[in-house]
C-alpha cells in the first residue's frame, strides 16, 4: 500500500458531512487522514455485501458468547448486545503519548485530592476549593474521616471520558472514580475484531490490550492487608440483575478469583468471610462493583441486601481491602471536576495536560444567569448522575423542558453545573452498506496500585444515532475497537 | 467453591438432565402412539406423565400436537423442556466465571435455539428431527464440560446433578410402568408387548446396551435386572448411585477440612441396597415399594447435600 494514492472510495460514503467538527478519519478537505489510509483502501477492495456479513457474524459472535447487558424495564429480551462498530477507531502513537501523561497526572491528583480531603482538608484550609461545595456533595462519606486506606490509593480502577474537540484536541469530559464500566466491551471488541480484520489488524501494528486483566489482578494484590502474603481477591457483583453483570463474569474469570454477592459473605470479629462447600473462607481484597450506599446496610443504606452487613467495619479495621475505597464519588462530582485543574497546579505544582470542558457552576449567581439566559446553547447536568440521565441537552430540547431544567436549578443550583454543547468529533461507522460519520468519545481505563499503569487501548462509544450526542449504552449508543498505534 | 456456585452448577446440571428426559420420553411415547394397538393414547399420555412426575402437568385433550408442543415450549409448566433449559442456563448465567466459555456458548446457543421462531416451525413440520436436535446440543453440552472444564469441585457438583437427578427419574419411570409391563393382561408375546419394551428401555437409552449383554430376548425382569443392577450401564441406578459417592469423595478429598459423615452413610447404604441383591429377591418382595425407596433415598441425600454444602449454620461453621 502507498500511502500517496488516492483512495477511492466515494461510492463507500452514505451522507457523509464534512464540517467544523472533526472527523477522525477524513480531513477538512475529504482526503483520507494518513493513518486510516489502509483501512480506507481495505475497505475499498471489499465486495459490497462483504461488510454486511462480517457485521452479522460478529453480532452473532456476541450473542452467543452471551456479551449482554441487561435493559431495565422490558420484561421480554431484556438482554441485549452493545450494538457494535465494525470499523476501529484509530489513535496515533503521538496522540496516546499524550492522553497517557495526561491521565496518570489527573489521577495521581485526584488521589491526592481524596486523601487531602478525608484527613487534613488542607486544600480547603487553602481555600482552594471553596469548602460548601465539598461537603454539600452526596457522595462525600463522613465514615472515610482519618481511615488509613492501603498505601493511600482510593481510586485504583478508573475511567475517564474524553472527547476530541474540533482544534484535534482531547479534554476530559468526565471522570468515572465510582464502578466505572465498560471494560469487557474493550476486551471483547478486540477479539472480534482480530477475526474481523485479521491481516488489516496485522499490518497496522496495534499496541495490545489483551493482559488488562492480569494487570488488574496485580493492582488488587498490590492492596492486600499486611500480612496476607497470598491474599484471597474477590470481586463483589450486585448480581445477576445488573445491567454490567457479564462484566463482572467476564473479568472474574479471565483473573481466576471468586465472584461473590452480598449474600455469600460474612463478617464475624470484623474480618469477612465467604460461604464456600468446604466451610467459610477469609476474604482480603474485595473489588467492588456494588455503589457505596449499597455495600454494608449497618452503615449505609439499611434497605439494601446487596451488600454484606458489617464489611464497612471489617475495612476500617484493616481486616480486608475494598477498592475502589468508599467516598470516591466526591471527586467525580460534576462540579468538583470544575476544579481539577486547580488541584493538578496544588498537588503537583503542574500544569493540565489534558484541559477540562468549561463548566458553570449553578451555585454561583453571576454564572447561574448566565447559564440561565442561555439555556438553548448549553449543555446542563445534574451533578452525581450519570450514564446520560438528567441531562438537558440545550439545542436539542423544548420550551418546555427548559423552563422545567430552569425550575430545578433555581431550586438546588448546587445540584446542577451546565457546560457548553460541544460539537467532539465523529468516527465514520457502518451504517447500512455505507460509511457515515458518528459522535464518539473515549474511555481509557486506568489501574492505580503500586503505580498508575494505562493498558493502550480504551472504549470508543458511539452515538449510533445520527446527529445524537449521547453515547451511553443505556440511551441507544454502540463501541468500536479502538487501536493505539506502535509508532 | 462458594456454596452459591455449587449450588447453581448442581442445578444447572439437573435441569439439562431433565430436559434430556423429558425430551426423550416424549420421543419414546409419540412413536409408540404410532401403533395403534395395545394401550390406549391417552393412558400412554397419562403415563408419560406420571413418569415425568406430575400427573397432570399437560392434560390429554386429545390433539398431540398441541399437547406435545406446551410440553416443549410453554415455559411456564415445570416439566416442560424449555423451563427446565431455562433453568439450565439461568443458573449457569450465575456462575458464568465457573463455567468454561466452549460450555456456556453450547448452552447459549441451545437455549437460544428453543427460543427462536424457526425451532418452533421446525417442531411442527417435523417433530423427531426437532427433538433430536435438541438432544444433541445436550450431548454436546456434556461432552464439552467433560473435556473443557477443570474436573474439580464445580464438576463434581456437576455430575452429582446428573446422577441424583436421573436416579430419581428411572427409579420414577420404572415405578410408573412396572404396574403395566411386569405384570402384563396378556401373558403371551405379541408384537405389541415387545414395542412397549423397547420403548421403556429407549426412554433410558438402553436398548443397544441391553441387546449387549442380554440378546435381544426382551423379558421385563431382565429389563428391570439392567436399569436397576447393571454396574457398567451409565443409565442403570447402580451405575448413577456409585458416580454420586465417587463425586462426594472426591468433593471431600479437595476440601476436606469437614466430613460429610451422614451424606457418606445415606449414599453408602443405597449403594449397598442395589449391589447386594438380585433381581428375583427384589421380584419376590414389594417391587413399587422398593423402587419407591430409590426415589425417597434421592430426596433425602438431596437434602444432605443441601445441609453439607450449601445452607449450613455459620455457628457451627466457625467452631470447625
Amino acid at each position: 500500500m502507498s500511502a500517496g494514492q488516492p483512495v477511492e472510495l466515494e461510492t463507500m460514503y452514505g451522507d457523509y458531512p464534512l464540517d467544523q467538527a472533526f472527523d477522525e478519519m477524513r480531513e477538512a478537505g475529504g482526503e483520507v487522514r494518513p493513518h486510516y489510509r489502509a483501512l480506507a483502501e481495505t475497505l475499498a477492495g471489499l465486495p459490497p455485501d462483504e461488510l454486511q456479513r462480517r457485521k452479522q457474524s460478529a453480532d452473532l459472535s456476541f450473542l452467543t458468547q452471551g456479551i449482554t447487558f441487561t435493559v431495565y424495564g422490558r420484561d421480554e429480551g431484556t438482554e441485549r448486545i452493545f450494538p457494535y462498530d465494525l470499523l476501529p477507531r484509530i489513535i496515533t502513537a503521538q496522540e496516546w503519548d499524550r492522553i497517557e501523561r495526561g491521565l496518570t497526572q489527573r489521577i495521581t491528583a485526584l488521589n491526592l485530592f481524596l486523601r487531602d480531603v478525608y484527613s487534613e482538608a488542607k486544600i480547603l484550609n487553602d481555600r482552594v476549593i471553596p469548602r460548601e461545595l465539598v461537603y454539600s456533595c452526596k457522595h462525600y462519606r463522613r465514615q472515610m474521616r482519618g481511615l488509613q486506606v492501603p498505601r493511600n490509593v482510593y481510586i485504583s480502577v478508573v475511567g475517564s471520558d474524553l472527547l476530541r474537540l474540533n482544534t484535534g484536541e482531547f479534554v476530559v469530559l468526565e471522570d468515572n472514580l465510582r464502578v466505572p464500566s465498560g471494560v469487557s466491551y474493550m476486551l471483547t471488541n478486540r477479539r472480534v475484531m482480530k477475526r474481523t480484520f485479521p491481516q488489516l489488524f496485522h499490518s497496522y501494528g496495534v499496541r495490545p490490550i489483551e493482559h488488562y486483566a492480569q494487570v488488574l489482578l496485580a493492582t488488587l494484590r498490590s492492596l492486600a492487608p499486611e500480612g496476607r502474603p497470598e491474599p484471597n481477591i474477590v470481586l463483589l457483583t450486585p448480581g445477576v440483575f445488573n445491567s454490567a453483570y457479564f462484566e463482572h463474569t467476564y473479568l472474574a474469570r479471565q483473573m481466576g478469583i471468586d465472584l461473590v454477592e452480598g449474600r455469600d459473605l460474612v463478617t464475624h470479629d470484623n474480618v469477612v468471610y465467604m460461604r464456600t462447600t468446604d466451610g467459610l473462607k477469609r476474604v482480603d481484597v474485595i473489588y467492588r462493583r456494588v455503589d457505596d450506599d449499597f455495600s454494608d446496610p449497618l452503615i449505609f443504606r439499611a434497605d439494601s441486601s446487596l451488600g454484606c452487613g458489617g464489611l464497612f467495619n471489617a475495612y476500617r479495621a484493616g481486616n480486608v481491602t475494598v477498592t475502589n475505597a468508599f467516598g470516591t464519588g466526591l471527586a467525580d462530582d460534576k462540579a468538583v471536576y470544575a476544579y481539577v485543574p486547580d488541584m493538578i497546579r496544588y498537588y503537583l505544582d503542574e500544569d493540565a495536560i489534558l484541559p477540562n470542558v468549561k463548566t458553570f457552576l449553578l451555585a454561583e449567581d453571576k454564572q447561574r444567569q448566565h447559564v440561565l439566559a442561555n439555556l438553548d446553547k448549553l449543555v446542563v447536568k445534574a451533578v452525581g448522575e450519570s450514564g446520560g440521565y438528567g441531562m438537558l441537552i440545550g439545542p436539542q430540547s423544548t420550551g418546555r423542558q427548559r423552563e422545567e431544567f430552569a425550575r430545578q436549578i433555581e431550586a438546588n443550583p448546587r445540584n446542577y453545573i451546565a457546560q457548553p454543547t460541544l460539537d467532539f468529533s465523529r468516527a465514520p461507522c457502518l451504517i447500512g452498506n455505507r460509511l457515515e460519520p458518528r459522535h464518539v468519545d473515549l474511555r481509557p481505563y486506568i489501574l492505580f496500585g503500586d503505580k498508575v499503569n494505562i493498558v493502550p487501548g480504551g472504549l470508543t462509544r458511539v452515538a449510533l444515532e445520527k446527529g445524537s450526542l449521547v453515547v451511553n449504552s443505556s440511551q441507544g449508543g454502540g463501541s468500536k475497537d479502538t487501536w493505539i498505534l506502535d509508532k | 467453591m462458594l456454596s452459591r456456585v455449587a449450588d447453581s452448577l448442581y442445578w444447572m446440571s439437573r435441569y439439562l438432565e431433565r430436559a434430556e428426559n423429558t425430551v426423550r420420553q416424549l420421543d419414546v411415547t409419540m412413536n409408540l402412539m404410532l401403533d395403534t394397538g395395545g394401550a390406549s393414547s391417552e393412558a400412554r399420555w397419562q403415563r408419560l406423565m406420571a413418569s415425568l412426575g406430575k400427573a397432570t402437568a399437560v392434560e390429554w385433550n386429545g390433539d398431540l400436537d398441541s399437547m406435545a408442543s406446551t410440553l416443549v415450549f410453554d415455559s411456564l409448566n415445570p416439566v416442560s423442556v424449555t423451563h427446565c433449559m431455562n433453568g439450565a442456563r439461568e443458573n449457569a448465567r450465575q456462575v458464568r466465571e465457573e463455567i468454561s466459555s466452549e460450555q456456556w456458548q453450547r448452552l447459549n446457543r441451545l437455549f437460544h435455539q428453543m427460543h427462536s421462531p424457526h425451532t418452533q416451525a421446525q417442531f411442527r413440520s417435523n417433530i423427531n428431527d426437532a427433538l433430536a436436535s435438541v438432544l444433541d446440543g445436550i450431548h454436546l453440552f456434556k461432552g464439552v464440560s467433560d473435556t473443557t472444564m477443570i474436573h474439580g469441585q464445580g464438576w463434581q457438583f456437576i455430575r452429582l446433578g446428573r446422577y441424583l437427578e436421573r436416579a430419581y427419574a428411572t427409579a420414577t419411570l420404572l415405578e410408573v410402568c412396572q404396574a403395566d409391563l411386569f405384570h402384563p393382561q396378556e401373558r403371551e408375546h405379541s408384537g405389541y408387548q415387545y414395542l412397549e419394551l423397547v420403548g421403556l428401555l429407549r426412554c433410558c437409552t438402553s436398548f443397544e446396551a441391553y441387546c449387549q449383554v442380554y440378546t435381544a430376548e426382551l423379558s421385563p425382569d431382565r429389563i428391570l435386572e439392567f436399569l436397576l443392577l447393571n454396574r457398567d450401564f451409565p443409565h442403570a441406578i447402580l451405575y448413577t448411585v456409585e458416580g454420586m459417592r465417587h463425586a462426594i469423595e472426591a468433593v471431600q478429598r479437595t476440601g476436606g477440612r469437614r466430613t460429610p459423615d451422614e451424606l457418606i452413610a445415606v449414599i453408602g447404604r443405597l449403594h449397598a441396597m442395589l449391589g447386594y441383591t438380585t433381581i428375583e429377591e427384589i421380584l419376590a418382595g414389594d417391587t413399587a415399594a422398593f423402587l419407591h425407596t430409590i426415589r425417597e433415598q434421592c430426596m433425602h441425600i438431596h437434602s444432605l447435600i443441601y445441609r453439607y454444602y450449601v445452607q449450613y449454620s455459620i455457628q457451627s461453621a466457625l467452631a470447625s
